[in-house]
């Protein structure tokens, strides 16, 4: 059924629902049945055009629904019953919001006449989710279902994406009322600005075309804007010649073999990166927020650049870093203007960078992201190169837990292409990556999809294994075994006299026979000769797979920029003994927060 | 270079605030829609900013739009960030900044008026000065028995702060005041 053929119908709220899902190009749905969405469950049941995947936690549903979005560019679906449904799916909306996810998570709701009453299972799904959404609606009447359906869609996927609540109430979900096919006209409080300000963009190329040091710090907002924004940025380097890093979620935007690429920047991000955006005179800012973990030392920020900032949200611009030149709009839109802008007024003049590309070499030859390598035990650095030395070619996707394995795969994981890589940046979730490399694998069936996890991480969504089994999701997770916490371990060494205050986890389950218990297949591999081996297997294995890679247990994440400090103030990984390390915190600065 | 670090100690960096707050009132058009307020205000509470004085009530009713007036206090960066943080909200048709606004179109500050219901209770030469008072601020009495009046007063907050810190002693009882409603002098609208 096409849109707009049909005229209004009368349908329950129930079928509006899985209507308004259909008209809108929903094809998954993730979700968790219960008492208060039990007659949306029962239109699901009678139709196969949206497939509904069980999850086994709310959370898992959040996070999948993520994943699907990231790896496709389309919105991710979930639908939770009330109460604690609804409050299951709390961390995944506000991950959603700090990482701009288009997220549609439909709520069941107490019968409008109970609410306020605290009903089983009621809780205030609007109120909690309020500031953890970029909107929501309660519905009471049956006749504004389909239309705050299909607004809910477009307040996800527009402008700076993120999630959207809608609560719906028992009995609206059984009244009927009229359905109202999508419609193109918005409400008019709501009218994101993606076109940029020509005049403003013409600043910036003129800025652009004097730069002698110039760098471009691009970030999520680019992957957001779709592929089309990923080329043009790709367009843009080429044509300026300028160098270019990325933030974690801004990773495969442009690719990693490019050869304008620094490496990821921020606190764990590569010194020739944090340095080259200490020195500049000119920063381009493309759909990226100067979040705490890339400034660094606010006060020592980049002092003596001018600031270009391009980006959707104007509560960006000026928010952490003053810009010399703001840009509203999509990337898209705006890098296009740039493009031709610099195409027809610009004769670049890539001599005049030679300079400054001998200095990015001299701080590249500093080689930041060595590690001492060790025949006996896995090097974690060591793990993530050869696993992806065995996808390169194949088309992978990866997903991250939160931890020391994510900034390792940060690192040492290269991406050539945009939505590859899947990881909670903004909020920092633990237990994002296996529910989001299910999502991911439910998108994309016939690909290669790995969760780098952590061991502490990946016990905080390990259900969805069962999840994985049921739908036939050959995810591979890949657990980096330190039996630490190692990131909480790792502050806790740099910032706490090494007391090492419940950050080991002493009753580590059998990954293997968990794998098994769960109907999945199991790797343990400890020996380094054996990695590659058991990596091809991992890969090889058409089911979920568990591998526990066990790793040395005690190294440290670097480089490092630590806290207080600027960016040409790294610590870089040969220079962090034991003693910069015990020496990195005074009395002083444990007052702090 | 890195051999002796002394961070800070915390996984934040936190930089000193060098810039001087001020007062500003804010107007802010929204769809009067069930939680609107709850969101404007929820900002406010979760981002840390303050709220001074706070007017709400519908202004256009075919429209459904109401209009806010929020006195707030922070640096101009902080509120520069509050403009833009109440536009992101959905049903936020426009934020316009009256102290900003008032400073563009030459004048000091955007007009600001205040109503207040003041309960005073007492008799004797203490109800007299009352009445005379009341008299002399231009407030009037919209109650009254042989103990007590209420007044009701308009003006600029520091006319209604002053009234009823001169009635304190004369047997003030309870006061209610509205909040400060504001817009700009000129014929052109928010």
């Amino acid at each position: 059924m096409s849109h707009g053929q049909y005229e209004q119908r009368e349908m329950t709220g129930a079928e509006m629902v899985v209507q308004a899902l259909k008209d809108n190009g929903v094809l998954h749905l993730f979700g968790y049945p219960g008492g208060a969405v039990l007659p949306i469950y029962d239109e699901l049941f009678q139709q196969d055009a949206v497939q509904h995947i069980l999850v086994r936690h709310e959370q898992g549903a959040g996070h999948a629904a993520e994943g699907y979005a990231r790896s496709t560019g389309k919105p991710g679906v979930m639908l939770v019953t009330s109460g604690p449904g609804a409050t299951n799916a709390v961390t995944p909306l506000q991950d959603a919001l700090m990482d701009s996810i288009p997220l549609v998570c439909l709520t069941g709701q107490v019968p409008t006449s109970l609410i306020g009453s605290d009903a089983f299972q009621e809780c205030d799904t609007v109120g909690i989710t309020r500031p953890c959404t970029k909107h929501n609606w309660l519905v009471k009447d049956v006749n504004d279902l389909s239309r705050i359906i299909h607004e809910a869609f477009h307040v996800a996927t527009t402008g700076r994406p993120g999630p959207v609540v809608v609560d719906i109430p028992k009995d609206v979900q059984f009244a009927k009322g009229i359905y109202t096919p999508p419609q193109t006209a918005p409400r008019t409080s709501y009218q994101p600005k993606v076109q940029g300000d020509l005049n403003q963009i013409k600043a910036a190329v003129e800025l652009m075309a004097t730069a002698r040091r110039p760098i471009i710090y691009s970030g999520g907002g680019v992957i957001n804007s779709g592929p089309e924004a990923s080329q043009l940025l790709r367009e843009l380097v080429e044509l300026t010649g300028f160098p270019i890093t990325s933030t974690l979620m801004g990773l495969g935007a442009y690719p990693a073999s490019g050869r304008n690429w620094m490496g990821m920047l921020g606190m764990h991000g590569t010194y020739e990166a944090n340095m080259a955006m200490h020195d500049c005179d000119v920063m381009v800012c493309i759909g990226a927020r100067f979040d705490d973990r890339i400034t660094g030392r606010l006060d020592a920020f980049s002092p003596n650049s001018k600031k270009i900032h391009i980006d959707i949200d104007p509560s960006s611009i000026n928010k952490n870093v003053r810009a010399d030149v703001p840009v509203i709009g999509d990337v898209g839109r705006v890098l296009e203007d740039m493009v031709r802008l610099w195409r027809a007024t610009v004769k670049t003049d890539k001599k005049s960078l030679h300079p400054w590309w001998e200095q990015i070499a001299k701080w590249r030859a500093r080689d930041s992201l060595a590690y001492t390598p060790n025949n006996d035990v896995i090097m974690p650095q060591y793990a993530v190169q050869r696993l992806y030395e065995a996808t390169k070619g194949k088309d992978t996707y990866i997903t991250t837990e939160v931890g020391q394995h994510q900034m390792w795969a940060a690192q040492h994981f290269h991406f050539d292409e945009p939505n590859r890589w899947m990881t909670s940046g903004g909020l920092g979730t633990m237990g994002y990556g296996l529910p989001a490399a299910l999502g991911v694998q439910i998108a994309h069936p016939d690909a290669l999809v790995i969760d780098i996890a952590g061991d502490a991480s990946v016990q905080m969504t390990i259900q969805e294994m069962s999840c994985a089994v049921q739908y036939d999701a050959p995810i591979k997770i890949f657990i980096l075994n330190n039996q630490y916490m190692g990131m909480v371990r790792q502050w806790q060494q740099l910032l706490h006299g090494n007391r090492l205050s419940h950050s080991y986890t002493e009753a580590m389950p059998d990954f293997v026979k968990l794998a098994e218990a769960y109907g999945g297949h199991g790797i343990r591999c400890e020996k380094p000769g054996d990695l590659d081996d058991a990596i091809k297997e991992m890969i090889d294995v058409r089911k979920p797979v568990i591998f526990d890679c066990r790793v040395v247990t005690l190294a440290n994440c670097f480089p490092m920029i630590p806290s207080g400090k600027a960016h040409n103030e790294m610590l870089l990984p040969d220079e962090a003994t034991d003693e910069a390390v015990a020496n990195a915190i005074d009395a002083k600065g444990r007052e702090l927060v | 270079m890195n051999a002796q670090l002394q961070p800070t100690g915390s996984a934040y960096f936190i930089a000193k605030e060098t810039e001087k707050p001020e007062n500003h009132t804010l107007s802010v058009l929204v769809d009067n829609e069930p939680g609107v307020l709850a969101r404007v205000i929820g900002l406010f509470s979760g981002r840390g900013y303050n709220i001074e004085s706070l007017t709400v009530s519908e202004t256009e009713h075919e429209k459904h739009l109401s209009r806010i007036t929020i006195v707030t206090r922070g640096t101009p960066h902080v509120l520069e960030q509050i403009k833009h943080q109440l536009e992101r909200i959905v049903p936020v048709h426009r934020v316009v900044d009256l102290s900003v606004m008032a400073e563009e179109l030459g004048q000091q500050s955007p007009l600001a008026r205040e109503l207040a219901l003041v309960k005073v209770a007492g008799t004797g030469d203490d109800r007299v000065e009352a009445l005379r008072l009341a008299d002399a601020f231009r407030a009037s009495v919209i109650d009254a028995n042989t103990e007590h009046f209420i007044f009701e007063i308009t003006g600029k907050v520091s006319k209604v702060e002053q009234f009823i810190a001169i009635m304190k002693p004369l047997g003030l009882v309870e006061v209610c005041r509205t909040g400060v409603a504001a817009m700009n002098r000129g014929p052109q609208g928010m």
